[in-house]
């Protein structure tokens, strides 16, 4: 199909989205108008210098945060002015977030923290038992499924992040500096997890990174300045 | 869903068992005195009315004085009254079967090496008959003993134990004060009254030896009349007012110089008591609850700046405001109902162990108890509500950055 107009929306559409915060004087315009689009089954790495606008964009798409102005079709549906309980059942059932601090609650164990959104889906013990599970499974962590967060290596940690992300089955997971807090070779590690469910399972990745090694895991890279998109290119060119 | 809230709730309780235990010390402290307060009240109130049972309900107390329950200058200006005055009354009266005189007074008896302070009566045997007593061993005393007012005396059970222990006391001579007595009567035990003052704690001897040898005057504190059965209480109390005006020459617009209470009356006033103390408590635990609630709110806020992080990953995760709202009230409520229960068993507890104590029945009331749980998971809502919403309202973004 070549018709514009019928062609079907990529799964993440954003055209002149802003990102104001403050007013007046202290105005911080941490999005300038950025149109991106990314399709199902992409792996995204976003980088740039600090305060660029990153974490910005990534709570934007990530439905965490409301645009100031522009468009946002998510699979197609305008969702830039959603209330905040509607972003939350977006969140719920679509999307998945990898943070650079794991953010798992402490004193329980992997297993809880994986289940965790699924309670919030409404999902039956023993289904989100297996949910859990399996998702641990998937990042090679099912025989620590008992661990609590404290007994476990900091690369650890952030595959049982990743676990919980992907238990929900969602159909896009954004994770933001998911290796900053990690040396090279666990980073890489992660980046091979991540990786390989892009390439297996088909899920949609967004990243962000500081770390142009990490960046070349993902198969297109943007580069943000100053709230806009300078540049947007597949990864093996870039390099 | 809620299953889930609960048992959250019930495990970020635990995780810190001392700091929400000292939490909800305030609820623990303002349930558990109203409780074991009421309990206390309502045996004792069942105790009262029993004790009036036994007496006979059918009993008036004449005393000197207007307003003598209440404890005015009574005594001082008030003529008191005297052995005539009681039988003329009884005489006169048509409703009224018998009235006994009765003077007293305190003072130490003694015999051998033993001795005790105790109430000293001087009343006839008209006594025994209107409040129902009855004598254990040996006997009342004869006409001759009450005529000329010999040393004799009846004792209390109380006043046997202590003084007599296991020797046999009729025959033997007790003195009282400077009097020597013979005892020869010993009453069947009452036991304790309601407020626990022990009812047979006495020795009683003929009107007139007491006001010879103990008082040195001819006076009579109070007289007990024994209404005629069937006949009501209300028209005897009339009855005996108009009488007694008429016998103390009492002037038309004058007011009665002295006072006629029914058992009744009395009752009602002794539970009139236990209400006072009970109102007293409760107010108390209102203050109790409240300072309760608001260190359940100030925990709760406690808690919800900890948990921070956690919020913001509730949040992040798909978590509506509203369910996080639901989670930290869940929490409140619960922490306060583990509150409400611990004080509804001490409250019992220490209930059980003042019946026990003022040897009254123990009356744990079903409704109180319900009122406590009802109140303490009221105290979570109003308390834990703020904190909440404060949870619910924060910003998942800044919630996740938060340290
Ligand atoms: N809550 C906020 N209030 C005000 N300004 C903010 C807020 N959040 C971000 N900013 C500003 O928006 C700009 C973009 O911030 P953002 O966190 O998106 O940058 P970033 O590219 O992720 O940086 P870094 O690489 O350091 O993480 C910065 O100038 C920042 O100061
Ligand atoms: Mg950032």
């Amino acid at each position: 199909m070549t018709d514009a107009a019928t062609r079907r929306l990529p799964l993440i559409h954003l055209r002149g989205i802003s990102r104001v915060y403050g007013h007046g004087e202290a105005e911080v315009r941490a999005l300038d108008g950025i149109d991106l689009d990314i399709d199902e089954g992409d792996f995204v790495a976003i980088m740039g210098p600090s305060g660029s606008g990153k974490s910005t964009a990534m709570n934007v798409i990530g439905c965490l945060d409301a645009p100031t102005a522009g468009q946002y079709r998510f699979n197609g549906v305008e969702v830039a002015g959603l209330s905040r309980d509607l972003r939350a059942l977006l969140r719920r059932h679509y999307l998945g977030f990898v943070f650079q601090g794991y953010n798992l609650l402490a004193r329980t164990t992997a297993l809880h923290n994986v289940e965790l959104p699924l309670i919030y889906k409404g999902m039956g013990r023993a289904e989100r038992h297996a949910a859990a599970i399996e998702a641990l499974a998937k990042v090679g962590l099912e025989h620590r499924a008992h661990h609590d967060p404290s007994e476990l290596s900091g690369g650890q940690q952030q595959r049982v992040a990743i676990a919980r992300a992907l238990a929900g089955n969602p159909q896009v997971v954004l994770a933001d500096e998911p290796t900053g807090n990690l040396d090279t070779k666990l980073s890489r590690e992660i980046m091979e997890v991540l990786r390989d469910l892009n390439e297996t399972d088909g899920l949609t990745i967004v990243m962000v990174t500081h770390e142009a090694e990490m960046a070349r895991y993902a198969r297109r890279l943007i580069w943000m300045v100053d709230g806009r998109i300078e540049r947007d290119t597949p990864t093996e060119e870039a390099a | 869903m809620l299953w889930e809230t609960i048992r959250l709730a019930i495990q970020a309780i635990f995780r810190n068992a001392l700091r929400s235990f000292l939490t909800v010390l305030g609820i623990v402290i303002g349930v558990g005195a109203v409780i074991a307060m009421v309990t206390v009240g309502q045996g004792s109130t069942e105790q009262v009315t029993a004790d009036v049972e036994k007496l006979g309900s059918n009993l008036l107390m004449i005393l000197p004085g207007e307003d003598a329950m209440e404890g005015g200058p009574a005594g001082t200006a008030t003529p008191m009254f005297d052995l005539r005055i009681n039988d003329l009354l009884q005489e006169q009266l048509a409703l009224i079967d018998v009235s006994a005189p009765m003077s007293m007074s305190r003072g130490r008896v003694v015999f051998g090496n033993e001795n005790r302070r105790t109430d000293i009566v001087g009343t006839d045997n008209r006594y025994f008959t209107a409040a129902g007593w009855e004598i254990a061993r040996g006997r009342l005393f004869d006409t001759a003993e009450l005529k000329s007012g010999k040393p004799v005396c009846v004792i209390g059970e109380t006043v046997r134990k202590d003084l007599f222990g296991t020797a046999d006391p009729l025959g033997e001579v007790i003195r009282i004060r400077k009097l020597s007595c013979e005892v020869i009567g010993l009453l069947k035990s009452k036991g304790a009254s309601t407020f626990g003052n022990d009812q047979d704690d006495f020795v009683i001897m003929p009107l007139r030896t007491f006001q010879r040898r103990v008082s040195g005057n001819t006076d009579v504190n109070l007289m007990f009349a024994a209404v005629r059965d069937g006949v009501p209480t209300e028209r005897a109390v009339r009855e005996v007012e108009v009488v007694l005006r008429d016998l103390r020459r009492i002037g038309r617009g004058e007011d009665d110089d002295f006072t006629v209470m029914d058992m009744k009356q009395i009752a009602s006033m002794l539970s009139g008591i236990t209400g006072v103390l009970t109102g007293l408590l409760s107010a108390v635990a209102a203050v109790s609850l409240l300072v309760g609630g608001i260190g359940i709110m100030n925990i709760m806020l406690v808690s919800v700046t900890e948990r921070t992080r956690e919020i913001g990953i509730r949040l992040a995760i798909g978590a509506q405001a509203r369910q996080v709202l639901m989670q930290f009230l869940v929490e409140a409520i619960i922490l306060s109902l583990f509150g409400g229960l611990i004080g509804i068993a001490a409250g019992l507890s220490l209930g059980y162990l003042g019946a026990s104590l003022l040897a009254i029945p123990f009356r744990p009331d079903a409704g109180v108890v319900l009122i406590a749980f009802a109140f303490s998971a009221a105290v979570g809502v109003i308390f834990g509500y703020f904190p909440a919403r404060r949870a619910a309202r924060m910003n998942p973004i800044d919630a996740l950055r938060h340290e």
